[in-house]
Order: C-alpha cells, then structure tokens, then sequence
C-alpha cells in the first residue's frame, strides 16, 4: 500500500462522501415524509388511495433499487420525462425508501393497542389531544428501531449510485481503478469512507433505541 | 405501443435472452440462499453462546455487514481480494461467495433472535417432564424456533434475488446487463427500446419477488 497514493486522492474521496450524503440524506428525508404520510392513508383506510399506497409499496418493496433507478434515468425520458442523475438519485432512494418508511410506520400504529384510543377518549380528549399526547409518541417509539434500520439500509443503497453516473464514492472508487490501477488503495479508502458515513449513524441508532427500550417500560 | 419498444422484446430471442438473464440472478441468489440458511443456523447456535471472544467476533461481523454496501464487498472480493493474494476468481464465486457471507450474518441474527425468543418456560416446562437437554431441543425448541423462522428465511430470499442485481457491476451477464445489450443492439431500429425493455425487467422482478413475499407474509400471520 502506498500512503502517497491514498493521501493524494483523499480530496476526490471528500467530495464524493459530500455528494454521497447529500443525496442520502435528501432521499432519506423524502422517504420519512412519503413514509408518514403513507402509512396514516393505510392506517386509518382512506378510500381508493389505501389501495394506490399498498400498490406502490408493494411494486417497490419488491423490486431491486438499481432496476428502479434504471427506469427514471434511462427510461422515463422516452416518455418525455428526463431527470439529471442527482434528482433521479434522490427521488429513486426516496421512493424506494418510503416503501419501507410505510411498512415501519403503519406496523408502529398497528402495535398501539386499541385501549389506548378508548382511554385517551375517555378521559375527554380531543382527537387531536389523543394524537399529540397519546397515540404518536408511543408509534414513535415503536417505530424507532425500524426506522433506523431502514436509514442505514438506504444509506448503504446509495452505493449504486454509481450506475447512473453520480460521481458517489463507488464511482470514484472505480474510476481511480480504472485509470491508475492502485486497486488496493482506492478499496482501502473506499471502506473508510464509508465507515464515516455510515458508522455515527449505526452507534447513534443503538443508543437511541436503548433509550427508547427504557421510555417504554416507564423507567 | 411500438414506439414505446415492446415489439424488440417478441424480436429474435430477445424475452428467452432476458428470461436467461434473471435465471442466472436467481440461481446465484438461490446457491448464496442456501449456504446461507445452513451455515446460518450453525452461526445463530454460536451467536447465544456466553463466550465472551465469540461474542465480540459475531458483533465485529454483523456491524461489517450491516454497515458496508454489498457492493463494496463484491468489489473488495472480486478486484482486492484477487489482487493481493494473486488468485483467479471468477465473478460468479465471488459473488455467491459476497452473498453467503452477508446471508449468513443476517440469518444467523435471525437465528438468534428466535431461539432467544423462546420464553424460559418452555425450557422449565420440559425438564420438569424429565426431558434430557437433547430431547428438550428436538422435541420442544427447535419446533417453535423453525415456525418462527420459515417466514423470515423466505423473506430473506426476496431480499438475496434484489440485491443480485448488483452482479452486473463485475462483469456478470444477468438480465440487466441483456437488457442494456438489447436496447444497445436495436438503438436505430427502436430507439424508444429503453422504455419497454426496462418496463419488463422491472415487471419480471416484481413477479418473482412478490409471490414469495406474500407467502412469508401469510405464512407468518398464519404461524404467529
């Protein structure tokens, strides 16, 4: 291995981890809005747009990223519809990622037990009493550990970026192999770049969890 | 619908060519499945031992895996691992071998959440009927721990046929890569091809991959 090497490509590294959580994060942020929104629309079964949610999260929980991305970069623009990679990137991870956010979500509303409407109803809230003070911060906390997964897993997925052109870090990885063959080295940093990106938010999920384990048995 | 490139599909052998294409994504989804599955179970055993030593090594091992992409591990494998040790590895190995090695940290913990899942009880309840420690495992624990887990292995097996598509990046000729040499190949005659040819790929894997999710999601609602 040769430090030289790796030293001077760290700045090209910085800029793709940048460009990678970028997108990540912008992506994991629509995810949880499509998400919140969608698993609500199921839960509390909106008529007709129940089914157009269960069909979308259906059609994308069960096909691959890298197809889904396919589909928005190189076909929709024969259609009239065309995207830069980034947006592509970003609205592909999103759209796969709220499938996912559904799923969590809606199974963190389903696990409330239906005592708790009745009790929160009996003791005279409002339903948006019941919601603020009651409902959401017990789905929440269910959902907590799902959610986490869910935003490594996306994060993770960010790597076939590199497919529709997005100068990420598997992207940089391959091109520096490609043109000075120092496979080792670029892998090297290829897996300490991630390990940034990706580590904080594996120990931080941990804990959050922990915490939330305690906050539900009240102690 | 011609100008949307669905008549290149029913051209020459072109569907027969992507059907061979997803038929080599799914074989190697389904080799990694099964050393997975198997070796798995082994790991999951190991992974409720007190054993502190194993005990780190097994959460090393999940974090590698639940942080690195599958494609930086197909990539360490298939252009690292054959660069430093000078080994000639085909892609196909080096893909299953990238899979089993994820497959099996993944059921493994699935494994262990199941066995640990266990409530005490059921141990107590069969050693007061004077069950041995082998008798308690056959006829009592491992019983409930494979109904709790045949929804989760089938569902792992979905998420091992999404993630092969990634094969193509080391030069695997799957049905991504047909498709790509499809529309490459028809780009003058139809040059909306992209369209239809991806429209298909997309509906081939949601067709494989939603049976078997509704099935795990069934089986698991009928076992629970």
């Amino acid at each position: 291995m040769n430090l030289d090497v790796m030293i001077s490509y760290l700045p090209l590294y910085r800029d793709a981890l940048f460009l990678t959580m970028r997108v990540g994060w912008k992506g994991v942020a629509i995810a949880v809005l499509i998400g919140l929104i969608g698993s609500a629309i199921i839960h509390f079964e909106i008529p007709i747009a129940r089914y157009i949610v269960s069909a979308y999260t259906q059609l994308f929980r069960n096909t691959p990223l890298l197809v889904q991305l396919f589909f928005i970069y190189f076909a929709l623009p024969k259609i009239g519809i065309c995207v830069s990679p980034e947006v592509c990137g970003t609205w592909g991870l999103g759209l796969l990622g709220g499938a996912y956010m559904t799923e969590t979500f809606r199974s963190g509303l389903d696990n409330i037990p239906k005592i708790q409407f009745e009790s929160a109803e009996s003791l005279g809230m409002s339903r948006s009493q019941m919601f603020r003070y009651v409902i959401l911060p017990q789905a929440v906390a269910s959902s907590i550990p799902g959610l986490v997964a869910n935003v490594i897993f996306l994060l993770k997925e960010t790597s076939v970026f590199s497919t529709i052109s997005l100068m990420d870090l598997m992207f940089t990885a391959k091109d520096l192999i490609g043109m000075y063959a120092k496979t080792i080295e670029c892998l090297v940093l290829l897996v300490i770049f991630y390990l940034i990106m990706l580590l904080p938010v594996s120990v931080l999920g941990d804990l959050l969890e922990r915490r939330l384990r305690h906050a539900e048995f009240g102690d | 619908m011609q100008n949307l490139g669905i008549d290149v599909l029913f051209k020459g052998t072109n569907f027969v060519r992507l059907l061979s294409g997803l038929w080599v994504a799914v074989r190697i989804s389904l080799i990694s499945v099964i050393i997975s599955i198997v070796l798995g179970l082994v790991v999951g055993a190991l992974m409720t031992s007190k054993n502190r030593i194993l005990k780190v090594i097994f959460r090393i091992y999940l974090e590698i895996v639940r942080i690195m992409p599958q494609m930086v591990l197909l990539f360490i494998v298939y252009f690292g691992t054959t660069r430093v040790f000078g080994w000639n590895l085909e892609a196909e190995v080096s893909a299953i071998l990238v899979f089993s090695f994820w497959g099996i940290a993944e059921m493994g913990d699935l494994v262990r959440g199941a066995l640990i899942s266990i409530p005490k009880i059921q141990y107590e309840s069969a050693m007061a009927l004077g069950m041995d420690g082998k008798q308690i495992y056959y006829h009592v624990i491992l019983p409930q721990t494979i109904r709790r887990l045949i929804p989760l292995s089938i569902n792992l097996i979905t998420r091992m046929i999404k993630t092969t598509s990634l094969v193509m990046m080391i030069g695997i000729v799957e049905v991504l890569k047909v498709a790509q040499q499809i529309i490459e190949a028809n780009r003058r005659s139809s040059p909306n091809a992209a369209f239809g040819i991806f429209a298909v790929v997309f509906l081939l894997y949601f067709l494989i991959c939603w049976p078997i999710s509704k099935l795990s999601v069934y089986l698991e609602k009928r076992w629970s």
